[in-house]
């Protein structure tokens, strides 16, 4: 088990290698410079402001000391937000992202692993066709049409909760967090139905039945852990989903995340900007799938890789 | 392996298939039936086919120009009277035609995008499969990494850098929505190599062509259809998110994703504006969705969730 997970470890640097490189040369071979939006500048003080930035040195050494400050962590000054460091702007909107996100996660993981069992109990029936009926709902209307017909009937028509804006309330957490975790829902839920419905025709559920156990029983210690073992591999693209869902929920209820700081960055080609928060982000998502393998590895005794019987 | 020297002993072989053929169903005809059964899956189609009629004929039968600013009618509701039965927007442009018209981009962006994809996923997973081994490894680590990526931000990084230009959209989505296609090719094609029909087909004497005519293709192309359908909504649904982002198609064009991201801004006061675009989004992909899942339903032996 411990070597399996370095061995994982080791694997994760290709990957934050082939990330930061990507984003580096991307925004390299980007035509203009940051500075090519400002009112034309005298040559010397262009030179001045390239040379502050090292835009003078050759690419080849600019990418190796980008390179030398991500592993510090350190995403270097925004090029559009004066006096800001990137990390700065990523400490400022991350703990707002990461508590929406976070919410919408456990929303996701509670409401459609249950959905999704309720559905495989009843499989067949009008409960089963109309949840997953209102599953494929979910995946298929994107959150930037749920989340302003939800503003217009709850926040601007019924007045019960606040269209926008933040203030670490839950009133403004609710239509951000329930439009971010619908998809996901939507796509638990089929998930477990799934999974739920193969486990329970296993061989081990029917000795269980024929044990004489009850059956809530049955799916509580029986069912319900294999069941979920698509579920845990899918929290892994799913918090990279929520990550992008993010972007917009957090436009549309101009929620200072670090999602509206990006496409404010991408808009504005402010290049360090996107640049930083495509990494830490990739990075993020790159260790989150790494821990989910380990759960998953954890939960699921045949992959445990390295332990000889 | 000469034709003539086969032919004689195949034959009487063949001539058995045929009868049983009169019983028989192909795999394919099964595959048909199953899908005409899943109800959600053909009325569907038949929804997206009126849709794809709607969108290619519907602007050239209204009157309204999409760009035409109807000044007598800004913002004003859906009527009959006015002639804009789907209303108008701020500045006085028909919501029906610019939706239709929007339709165009969307779905021309869900089939090219697609295609990139698919040439792209058939291809790299085919290789891999097919040479197997180190190639095989190496191949799929890269996309083992790339898929670790958050792709998404990729797109809006590309979409940054060469500016938003309408090919360069489709091509760029394309290029990052292979992965799924490939790993599923790949390992389709790895597996079939080497199954005990391919080694029967050929230890009856089928030749090379054939095996890969009558068995690989067929069987490959299931999964490659159902991957398909499932990859033009997800296509439409970035093109669609990068335009309500204000980073895809750009004014004077429009796509389903601009005109909702426009009907969000002025929804107080016109909602219309948000409602009619988003229907027509919405009833898309949840069609597309239900007809690749009735196709996966039907091709996939294994009947998969």
């Amino acid at each position: 088990m411990i070597k399996h997970s370095l061995q994982r470890l080791l694997g994760l640097i290709p990957t934050m290698l082939m990330l930061i490189t990507v984003a580096f040369f991307l925004i390299r071979v980007a035509p203009g410079g940051p500075f090519d939006s400002e009112k034309l500048l005298p040559p010397e003080i262009e030179a001045n402001l390239n040379a502050k930035y090292h835009l003078d040195e050759p690419l080849v050494q600019q990418y190796f000391r980008y390179l030398g400050q991500v592993v510090v962590l350190d995403f270097g000054p925004s090029f559009q937000y004066k006096d800001w460091t990137v990390n700065e702007l990523i400490a400022q909107g991350f703990p707002v992202s990461a508590t929406v996100g976070l919410a919408a996660m456990i929303l996701a993981f509670v409401v459609g692993t249950l959905l999704g069992i309720a559905a495989a109990l009843r499989q067949n029936s009008g409960i089963d066709y109309s949840l997953m009926g209102f599953a494929m709902l979910g995946i298929s209307v994107p959150n930037f049409v749920i989340a302003p017909i939800l503003i217009l009937l709850l926040a601007v028509y019924a007045g019960w909760l606040p269209a926008g804006g933040w203030d670490w309330s839950v009133a403004n957490m609710v239509l951000p967090v329930i439009t971010l975790s619908l998809p996901a829902i939507a796509y638990i839920a089929r998930l477990t139905r799934g999974s739920m419905i193969e486990v329970l025709h296993s061989n081990f559920i029917r000795t269980a039945r024929a044990k004489g156990l009850p059956e809530s029983v049955v799916i509580r210690r029986h069912a319900l852990r294999p069941a979920l073992l698509p579920v845990i591999s899918f929290l892994g693209p799913a918090t990279a989903a929520m990550i992008s869902g993010s972007v917009v929920i957090e436009r549309i209820f101009s929620i200072p995340g670090l999602g509206s700081y990006f496409v404010q960055g991408a808009l504005n080609r402010d290049y360090t900007l996107v640049m930083g928060v495509v990494i830490f982000y990739g990075m993020l998502i790159i260790i989150l799938n790494f821990i989910v393998d380990l759960v998953y590895a954890w939960l699921n005794p045949k992959i445990r890789y390295d332990e000889k019987r | 392996m000469t034709k003539s020297a086969d032919k004689p002993v195949i034959d009487p072989f063949e001539a058995a298939l045929e009868v049983h053929d009169i019983k028989g169903r192909s795999p394919w005809e099964d595959a048909w039936h199953r899908l005409l059964k899943n109800r959600a899956a053909v009325y569907s189609a038949f929804i997206m086919a009126f849709m794809l009629v709607l969108v290619v004929f519907g602007p050239m039968l209204i009157s309204w120009e999409s760009d035409f600013t109807d000044w007598d009618y800004t913002s004003s509701p859906p009527s009959i009277e006015s002639g804009h039965w789907f209303g108008t927007d701020a500045v006085g442009r028909d919501i029906m035609v610019r939706t239709l018209e929007g339709g165009r981009i969307s779905l021309l962006v869900g089939l090219v995008a697609t295609i990139v994809s698919l040439v792209i996923g058939v291809s790299y997973g085919a290789t891999a499969g097919y040479f197997g081994g180190a190639t095989d490894r190496i191949m799929m680590r890269v996309v083992d990494i790339i898929y670790a990526l958050p792709f998404m931000f990729f797109v809006i990084l590309l979409m940054v850098v060469f500016g938003r230009n309408i090919l360069l959209i489709f091509v760029a989505i394309g290029a990052v929505n292979w992965l799924d296609m490939a790993r599923i090719v790949r390992g389709q094609t790895l597996s079939l190599k080497n199954t005990e029909f391919i080694e029967a087909a050929r230890a009856c004497g089928v030749g090379d062509w054939a095996i890969i005519r009558r068995h690989i293709i067929p069987n490959l192309l299931g999964v490659v259809i159902v991957y398909v359908t499932l990859t033009i909504p997800q296509v439409i649904l970035i093109e669609s998110f990068l335009s309500f982002l204000g980073l895809g198609i750009q004014e004077p064009m429009s796509s389903w994703g601009a005109l909702v991201s426009d009907g969000a801004q002025d929804m107080e006061s016109a909602p219309w504006t948000l409602v009619v675009p988003s229907i027509f989004l919405t009833v898309t992909l949840y069609c597309f969705n239900y007809i690749g899942d009735g196709l996966r339903d039907a091709l996939d032996p294994k009947d998969r969730l």
